[in-house]
């Protein structure tokens, strides 16, 4: 069916004849029209822009994320579903197509509920930061655990509750009775007093006439029937067996494959490329010289990947060759002496500097983390058909709207010329939001009339990342005389997000945290949890060591300070409590807590380690987690269970290093990964504090590392400064 | 170039690639069967873990040949032929065991290979059949209650 303009749509109802098919209620101008083009088939009604209510009852909820692990879908269309009771048996999903109607900032505000008032619980999430963000992007971004809180909570709940209202009303007005007498329940409208019952889909022509309600009413918790259900995931039986479509199994007809090689040394561009052996390669069709990188095409990807490797490759160079890993900690720490305590101001309460001046005692510390790569299990991949001036584009992205406009902008063609087929991630982690690889993978399809996919070895994968960046942190903390704070004064090297990551979840009174810039050739970029993952090890080690000089327990020392704060104190005590707290243990292994609130939700963790074997052993952790209330607790729990082996992988063994201004690991053997045998139990305790709704995704991470090293101290009295923790015995000598 | 003969889920299959072509492109690009995945080349995180002659292998690192007359199964061929779940799958839906799920067709794979010749195994015993498969997502410990599961099926 052609281009469905508002009237066009109206007609091709009418044209399908039986089919139920009618329009939406929607106003002239309105932008809904365009969207109801992308994702309406015949038969279905768009009754709004997150939800398609079909003839046959179905109801599929649209969803403007995409899946890498968290469950998106099912946790987005459960909302969703719930206001609007909905049979869940014929709910259903679909993945939003890149397009500006779906970017993330226009929630509830513009195609919902046109220009009109926004209800004041969503006020803070439109009018916040992020939305100023994503106003300036134009964002559909996933990242930042930002899903629940924002889209679902700002959109999908409303729009179910819009949608639900609006079935009522019709139902009221074709059975002519009114509105209250009404009640809903598994996709069905119910009047009791009359005993009739229809399907919603019976409702759905005259509900599309309709214009949305300005303020829906959403159920209050306990009127809850999906949301607070562990519901099981819509994306998992296709994970079982083979049938999950992720970005590297994309398949096109002629399609092409190509393998790359960027410099070592990041920064660094191509000065000449001998193609002498590849050339002449079994399956190899051309050798690009990119600049900033070469590729070479060819039949098969195994075939591209040795040719690439057979390259004699010759890079300008930075200036950066130089750089060895000892360098850049030693320009990190140099970069906080040159700010002389006068760096960049994050917090200032009180007056910190005299408080410390005036303590009875005053104790320092210094701790530092290297680079991290993200080493997502699918390593990176794009696939790209460029012909008549259009660009089709397929890859798994955190990002997919920023991509299309990244590619529209650089290859010079109109945005609604560039196709986004977004595919399953296979892990995202943060990497997946850079726009670096949908350039390349379209810089080299552009020179064919056929599609390229463009896969990166895990070599390149490691070396060509956005990583974590190594920081170096300082504190300085003015005590009384029973060894409890009077000043924190803290200087970290580079902020970037979320903003609040350096702040302290205790009740100091004097506190003056600063952070000063080192610029290095390595590229930052945001790694699950972003500045938390740094930030939670050094605040969580450096609040413990206080508890020790303070001659106190890690627990017992937070719980003071955390006092003022109930959700805190809840949190806190329930990981304790569940750990056993204060239980003896046996020789050899040792307890530590940490406390984080990140992304809106709190998490406290407590780590047993078993310090007997040549590396540290985690035998168990037991984590409580407030996300102030818990869509999906099987999935939320799966979160926080990754977010702990994500963390505690880095944790143990994470140490990108550089050596002559290159990354020197390259693939699993020298960058390792936790494994089954190391992997500890994990029990997670859920809290519903009933607190403005926070994440899910990335929460889980920042407290294990500094957890783990907080009970080596406990089991071994070596405190832990740097890690990785694995070798932290060869740090000592 | 030479012509290699392959008993895949089943089925013969011939195909004509360079004998050293590792058997996870063949049955990537030749035979179509996606469900097997790269992830890292050198043997050493079990994304490509097929069965060659019911031994679990890692496919990117076995040059084709090397399986040439050979049954291969992928995670494409566990489930019965008429489509019913093989126990470890139901188990793996049981425990929401996937999450990015890059990584679960070879721990599948390892899995059935583990049950098939220890039906109940220990935690040791999971430790060590399953330890060459990483999985980023560290979904470790709903994998290890799955076999558990599917042990008892």
């Amino acid at each position: 069916m052609g281009k469905w303009t508002r009237r066009g749509f109206i007609a091709a109802g009418v044209v399908s004849g039986g089919a139920l098919m009618v329009g939406v209620g929607i106003r002239e101008g309105h932008r809904a029209p365009k969207l109801a083009e992308l994702v309406t088939e015949d038969g279905e009604t768009l009754v709004n822009v997150w939800v398609k209510l079909s003839a046959d009852n179905t109801i599929t909820a649209i969803v403007p994320h995409s899946e890498m692990g968290q469950g998106v879908f099912t946790s987005m269309t459960q909302m969703l579903a719930d206001e609007m009771d909905a049979d869940w048996d014929m709910v259903t999903y679909e993945q939003a197509p890149a397009h500006e109607g779906y970017a993330n900032y226009p929630l509830g505000r513009e195609f919902l509920m046109g220009d009109t008032k926004v209800p004041g619980f969503v006020q803070d999430s439109l009018n916040g930061g992020f939305l100023r963000i994503a106003q300036s992007m134009g964002l559909q971004i996933t990242g930042g655990s930002t899903a629940i809180r924002f889209t679902g909570m700002g959109g999908m709940r409303i729009a179910g509750a819009a949608a639900r209202e609006m079935i009522v009303k019709a139902a009221a007005k074709t059975w002519d009775v009114p509105v209250k007498e009404l009640r809903t329940e598994k996709s069905y409208v119910y009047h009791d007093a009359s005993g009739r019952s229809e399907p919603y889909a019976s409702f759905a022509v005259l509900a599309g006439k309709y214009s949305p309600p300005t303020q829906p009413k959403l159920k209050s918790p306990d009127e809850f029937k999906l949301m607070g259900t562990s519901l099981q995931r819509f994306d998992i039986p296709s994970k079982t067996d083979g049938t999950a479509e992720f970005g590297i199994d994309v398949d096109l007809p002629d399609m092409k494959y190509a393998a790359v090689m960027g410099p070592p040394v990041l920064g660094a561009e191509v000065e000449r490329v001998d193609e002498t052996y590849a050339a002449d390669m079994p399956g190899v069709i051309k050798i690009l010289n990119k600049g900033s990188f070469v590729a070479v095409v060819a039949d098969g990807y195994w075939q591209a990947e040795n040719a690439v490797r057979q390259l004699d490759l010759t890079w300008t160079k930075t200036g950066a060759e130089t750089l060895n890993q000892s360098d850049i900690y030693a320009m990190l720490g140099a970069a906080i002496d040159a700010a002389d305590g006068k760096g960049s101001e994050d917090v200032a309460v009180g007056n910190a500097r005299q408080a410390t001046g005036t303590a009875a005692r005053v104790y320092e510390a210094e701790y530092r983390v290297p680079f991290l790569a993200h080493a997502a299990m699918e390593p990176i991949n794009a696939t790209a058909w460029v012909r008549d001036g259009k660009i089709d584009f397929w890859s798994g992205l955190q990002n997919p709207l920023a991509v299309r406009d990244e590619l529209a902008g650089a290859f010079d063609v109109k945005k609604h010329d560039v196709t986004i087929h977004n595919v399953m991630l296979g892990g995202g982690f943060g990497r997946r939001s850079e726009p670096d690889y949908p350039l390349m993978a379209v810089e080299i399809a552009k020179e064919f009339d056929h599609p390229v996919k463009m896969i990166w070895s895990r070599e390149q994968d490691t070396q060509q990342d956005w990583y974590r960046p190594a920081s170096v942190s300082r504190f300085k903390a003015g005590l009384d005389d029973q060894g409890m704070p009077v000043s924190w004064e803290n200087m970290f090297v580079q902020k970037h997000d979320p903003p609040e990551a350096s702040h302290i979840p205790y009740k100091i009174d004097n506190q003056l945290i600063q952070y000063t810039d080192a610029e290095h050739h390595m590229r930052f970029g945001p790694w699950r949890s972003v500045d938390h993952t740094q930030h939670g090890f050094f605040i969580e080690s450096f609040i413990d060591e206080l508890a020790d000089q303070a001659g106190m327990d890690g627990y017992a020392y937070r719980r003071k300070l955390v006092e003022h704060n109930p959700r805190y104190l809840t949190v806190l005590d329930a990981a304790a409590d569940a750990a056993g707290w204060g239980r003896e243990v046996p020789e050899g292994r040792g307890l530590g807590i940490a406390l984080v609130d990140s992304f809106g939700t709190v998490v406290a963790q407590v780590v047993e380690v078993d310090v007997t074997g040549p590396e540290p052993k985690v035998v168990h952790v037991w984590c409580a987690a407030d996300p102030g209330y818990v869509m999906n607790p099987d999935g939320f729990t799966a979160q926080i269970e990754s977010g702990i082996i994500y963390g505690l992988t880095a944790a143990l063994y994470g140490n990108i290093t550089i050596e002559q201004g290159a990354v020197v690991q390259s693939n699993f053997h020298d960058y390792p990964m936790l494994r089954m045998r190391d992997a500890p139990e994990i029990t997670v305790k859920l809290i519903n504090s009933g607190a403005k709704v926070g994440g899910g995704g990335e929460p889980g991470t920042p407290p294990i590392a500094p957890a783990l090293a907080n009970a080596v101290f406990a089991a071994t009295g070596v405190r832990v400064r740097s890690q990785p923790i694995a070798n932290f015995q060869e740090g000592l000598s | 170039m030479s012509e290699t003969k392959l008993i895949v889920n089943g089925e013969e299959r011939t195909v004509d690639v360079d004998p050293s072509t590792p058997l996870l492109w063949v049955l990537r690009e030749q035979l179509k069967l996606n469900g097997t995945k790269f992830g890292c080349g050198i043997a050493q995180c079990g994304a490509c873990t097929v069965h060659v002659d019911g031994v679990p292998v890692r496919s990117c690192s076995t040059p084709v040949a090397a399986a040439d007359g050979a049954a291969v199964t992928t995670i494409e061929g566990v489930a019965d032929e008429d489509g019913t779940r093989h126990a470890v799958q139901a188990a793996w839906i049981e425990h929401q065991v996937p999450q990015c799920g890059y990584c679960q067709s070879g721990q599948i794979m390892s899995a059935v290979a583990l049950l098939r010749d220890n039906p109940n195994p220990t935690d040791e015993d999971i430790d060590a059949a399953m330890s060459g498969n990483i999985c980023r997502c560290g979904a470790y410990g709903r994998i290890r209650a799955a076999i558990k599961t599917a042990a008892q099926a």
